[in-house]
């Protein structure tokens, strides 16, 4: 049984675990100062100098767990004492080098960067250097090594500096709040903000769902996370939690791409609004490709709207594997229907909080969306599901020229080439995490085998069709109009 | 009138869409599209008892084959 992909996450979750098990039980302010002690117990330091810098540590991840510092809007922060500031070399010239005659190095450096000693061996002048990589490419012996920091290199919108302080900074300006960063600093000196405090009041304060109701909505690639269990057991422990329903918003990616083919056609060129990340990415560094960002709420978003026309009263908590969606719920337009959003991390540590044994319970069930709605949480799903829709509405005399794009940096080439007229295609699918969202920064767990959990939990869906899916939504609203 | 059929995960397994599609026929063909109002829900509670069917307040187990005689039976006469 693996919980998580690195020791990272699992301390973090065991922070999270913490501050949760006191909060049900309203005594987290007055525990809070030894929770520190409870996670590092004893006088033997396991990760850093001593159990006390641990300790101080694992405070500054209690503030995260929290909520982080409320004056910074984004929710990716930077623990500086956690940074270990890391050697920003770049591309140097390690002992493997062997001096050789060929020095294709030499040759192939635009910027006459590369120098020899007496012995032959490479070196490279840093004050010519513009860390192009060409010289690492041609060397036959692998001896030249990009020692960038695992966060600058994890960032591929680069807005990830060095402070004057050496630890990592975050440009809010630039950042897209993907949580690439989060996963891959070894040192968790990265987290998102938790807002599980937020949940659990509200599922306190709706005493259980009598005052008002509690709504879980789920990301498809739940199919892929809390592989240990049954997903009808996750749904179980996701109640026992005390939330009244799961939702699936696979139903919202329905609703979704059954819209956004008809925008598709009417505005003949379309870039997806699903990923927040992607949607923030075009705003920030690709202004004047906004306009052709579709209109379209995200899945997570409609269907938590809908959900919110049937019941007014409601909570909805988004629970899903991405940190860009903490920032999508607080925008203007998200905000009246989804009223927070935490992650596959937060939900293990959630059930851990409360000592569910999830593997014991019996399975309940998922079912409200189709295939198609399902497979939005890996690359091309969205694809499939607008080229499915534009079937399904008998759509004439339209070519769909999809270019899907997983990763930013596919995402950047695409709006490179669109914003010249160059792009071969007429609907880009943008987003921002490797593979879609079952690469997200808040997934328990990566693996080769995500993919093909997402194809199977499509095929187990009742409704086929995307019509088929959203028929009885139709027939209500039908009703009322 | 309110008729409000849950159409949470188990509901739909169990055919609130046929129940709803049967539902807004028989509406139609008995002209009451502006007495009576087709709502949905997700999750009533009581999974066991799916489809979930509330009429104002009262709660009706119905399923997709039970649906014509609820309607007949439960909602017609309630309809003025």
């Amino acid at each position: 049984m693996r919980k998580f992909d690195t020791k990272v996450q699992h301390l973090k979750y065991k922070v999270l675990r913490e501050v949760a098990r006191l909060a049900w039980k309203d005594e987290l302010m007055e525990n809070i100062l030894d929770i520190p002690q409870t996670i590092i117990p004893g006088k033997v330091p396991s990760m850093r100098c001593c159990v006390f810098k641990e300790r101080a540590l694992i405070g500054e991840r209690v503030k995260l767990a929290m909520g982080g510092d409320k004056k910074n809007p984004n929710v990716i922060e930077v623990i500086s004492d956690a940074c270990d500031e890391c050697p920003v070399g770049g591309y140097l010239v390690t002992d493997m080098c062997r001096g050789c005659l060929a020095h294709r190095c030499e040759d192939v450096c635009k910027r006459g960067a590369i120098t020899f000693d007496e012995h032959q061996k490479a070196h490279i002048d840093k004050s010519k250097c513009v860390e192009c990589g060409q010289c690492a490419k041609v060397c036959p012996y692998s001896a030249i090594m990009d020692f960038k920091r695992p966060c600058e290199r994890a960032c591929k919108i680069k807005a990830i500096k060095m402070g004057p302080d050496k630890t990592a900074e975050i440009d809010n300006e630039k950042c897209i709040s993907c949580g690439a960063c989060v996963y891959q600093c070894p040192f968790g000196a990265i987290s998102d903000k938790s807002f599980i405090l937020d949940v659990i009041n509200f599922i306190k304060e709706s005493k259980e769902n009598s005052a008002y109701k509690v709504y879980a909505v789920v990301a498809p690639s739940i199919s892929s996370q809390f592989t240990y269990a049954k997903l009808g057991q996750v749904i179980t422990g996701i109640k026992e939690l005390g939330f009244h329903t799961v939702v699936e918003a696979a139903l919202g990616a329905d609703i979704v791409s059954y819209n956004e083919a008809k925008e598709l056609v009417e505005k003949g060129f379309l870039t997806s609004s699903c990923c927040p990340a992607f949607v923030s990415y075009i705003q920030k560094f690709f202004p004047d490709m906004a306009k052709n960002i579709s209109h379209n709420l995200s899945p997570a978003a409609a269907i938590s709207k809908y959900i919110k026309e049937t019941d007014p009263t409601s909570k909805v908590v988004f629970i899903g594997p991405c940190t860009a969606k903490k920032m999508e719920f607080q925008k203007e337009e998200v905000r009246p229907y989804i009223d927070s959003v935490i992650t596959f991390e937060e939900l293990q540590a959630l059930f851990d909080s409360k000592d569910l044994d999830i593997t014991s319970m019996k399975e309940d069930v998922l079912d409200n969306a189709s295939y198609y709605g399902r497979i939005f949480a890996r690359s091309c799903g969205l694809t499939d599901a607008v080229r499915e829709a534009l079937k399904e509405q008998d759509v004439q005399n339209f070519e769909l020229k999809p270019v899907p794009c997983d990763g930013i940096e596919q995402c950047r080439m695409a709006l490179l080439k669109a914003s010249k007229n160059m792009l071969d295609g007429n609907f880009v699918e943008g987003m921002a995490c490797v593979g879609g969202c079952i690469g997200g920064a808040g997934c328990l767990t990566h693996g080769e085998k995500n993919k093909a959990e997402v194809d199977k939990y499509g095929r187990e869906a009742m409704e086929k069709t995307i019509t088929d899916a959203l028929k009885t939504i139709h027939m209500i609203k039908d009703e009322k109009h | 009138m309110k008729i409000t059929v849950c159409i949470g995960s188990s509901c739909h397994l169990k055919g609130s869409k046929a129940v709803v599609g049967e539902l807004q026929q028989l509406i139609a063909e008995n002209n009451l599209k502006d007495k009576i109002e087709l709502a949905g829900t997700f999750c009533m509670g009581r999974c066991q008892e799916g489809v979930c069917v509330t009429v104002d307040d009262k709660f009706y187990s119905v399923s997709p084959e039970t649906t014509k005689e609820f309607f007949l039976n439960d909602v017609m006469p309630k309809v003025k």
